[in-house]
């Protein structure tokens, strides 16, 4: 099981222009804690959208990349976008999903994944190009390649310990963080 | 011989203008009989993404996605869709993203289905307290202006903009009973 922390900051080392896109919670905490970055378009809401706010991204930009990094618990309330974006097959497209199996921000109640429900499977089944589970932190250049160079669409289903993260807290001001990532995106 | 230009039946090619017009490149949509023709059409646009969603809250993210990365993004949908977006629709909201929204009316003129009322009678309530400026289109015509003026308060001022598509514009569901 992987320190969620240490395996984000890994994936972001050296990112370029890399566009991320975290989810609500603590994948916002996360790559908050990775250092900020005007291309990081953060959420605080909007539960069950991150995948399909990645898939708008991407088919707006295809020459750049863009990677979703969200829980377990955002990408199940919107499993059918993995059906969504398996049909249009954006090739610059990672999904990572810290899975904890737990809805971490109220109360670590277990969540599907938990019980045997299986992330990589379905992106199989909705014609990702490739879908994988990481388990170990040297795992994460691996991950880090396919989030610049590998072929999507992608999914990475990263299974991390069911902790509490101290709270790494980035702008939370939703016209300032959209207004500060088109504009990096436009001089980048 | 001269064919005049059908307007009853050609609303949904002033709709498809108006979209090129203001330079609409993708569309997300849950296919509705109503807008069939203006999904076909924006399906044959090689300038246009089409996405075809599996829920209608689907398409608010990928109008926020399309934002952030430069370009401009309508959606289609029925008027029961307009509930499943509810949550979502506060993404637009929170960041002012601009954004068109066509809905097709369904649960009230002549409506055979009682099951589309519910939603139907409110939806125009429902995107109002969403945060979205709403406009009727009861004449096909009147779609070309209503649909263009909406298009530019949506992009010029990152507003979110409804245009509901009445049932009399549709026409009733035909059914086989």
């Amino acid at each position: 099981m992987l320190d969620r922390r240490e395996f984000v900051r890994q994936l972001l080392i050296d990112r370029g222009d890399l566009l991320v896109v975290p989810g609500l919670g603590s994948a916002t905490y996360d790559v908050a804690a990775a250092g900020d970055h005007p291309l990081n378009f953060y959420l605080w809401g909007a539960m069950g959208g991150t995948a399909m706010i990645g898939l708008g991204l991407a088919l707006a930009q295809p020459e750049r990349r863009v990677a979703v990094l969200t829980g377990d618990g955002d990408l199940l309330m919107g499993l059918g976008s993995l059906a969504t974006i398996g049909v249009k097959q954006p090739d610059n497209l990672v999904i990572v999903v810290l899975d904890n199996a737990r809805y971490g921000e109220t109360g670590m109640q277990p969540s599907a994944t938990e019980n045997g429900i299986d992330l990589v499977a379905m992106a199989l089944a909705c014609r990702f190009k490739h879908a994988r589970a990481v388990t170990r932190l040297h795992e994460a250049a691996e991950v880090r390649t396919l989030l610049h160079e590998g072929k999507g669409p992608i999914l990475v289903n990263a299974k991390i310990k069911a902790e509490d993260t101290p709270r790494v807290l980035p702008l939370r001001d939703g016209h300032a963080i959209k207004q500060r990532f088109i504009e990096a995106l436009n001089s980048a | 011989m001269h064919t005049p230009v059908d307007i009853e039946a050609s609303w949904p090619d002033a709709i498809y203008a108006q979209f090129r017009r203001v330079g609409i490149r993708q569309v997300g949509y849950v296919p509705d009989a109503g807008h069939s023709r203006l999904i076909a059409l924006c399906c044959d646009d090689p300038h246009i993404a089409d996405v075809v969603l599996t829920t209608e809250e689907e398409g608010v993210g990928l109008v926020a996605g399309a934002a952030l990365g430069g370009q401009r993004a309508a959606l289609l949908m029925q008027s029961s869709g307009v509930g499943n977006c509810i949550n979502m629709f506060s993404l637009l909201r929170n960041c002012g993203f601009g954004c068109v929204v066509l809905v097709t009316m369904r649960g009230e003129f002549g409506e055979f289905n009682p099951w589309q009322v519910p939603m139907g009678t409110i939806t125009e309530d429902v995107l109002r307290l969403s945060g979205f400026l709403t406009y009727r289109v009861d004449g096909a015509d009147t779609v070309d202006d209503i649909v263009g003026a909406g298009c530019d308060m949506a992009f010029d001022g990152n507003l979110q903009v409804a245009i509901l598509l009445s049932q009399r514009l549709i026409g009733r569901k035909q059914w086989t009973r």
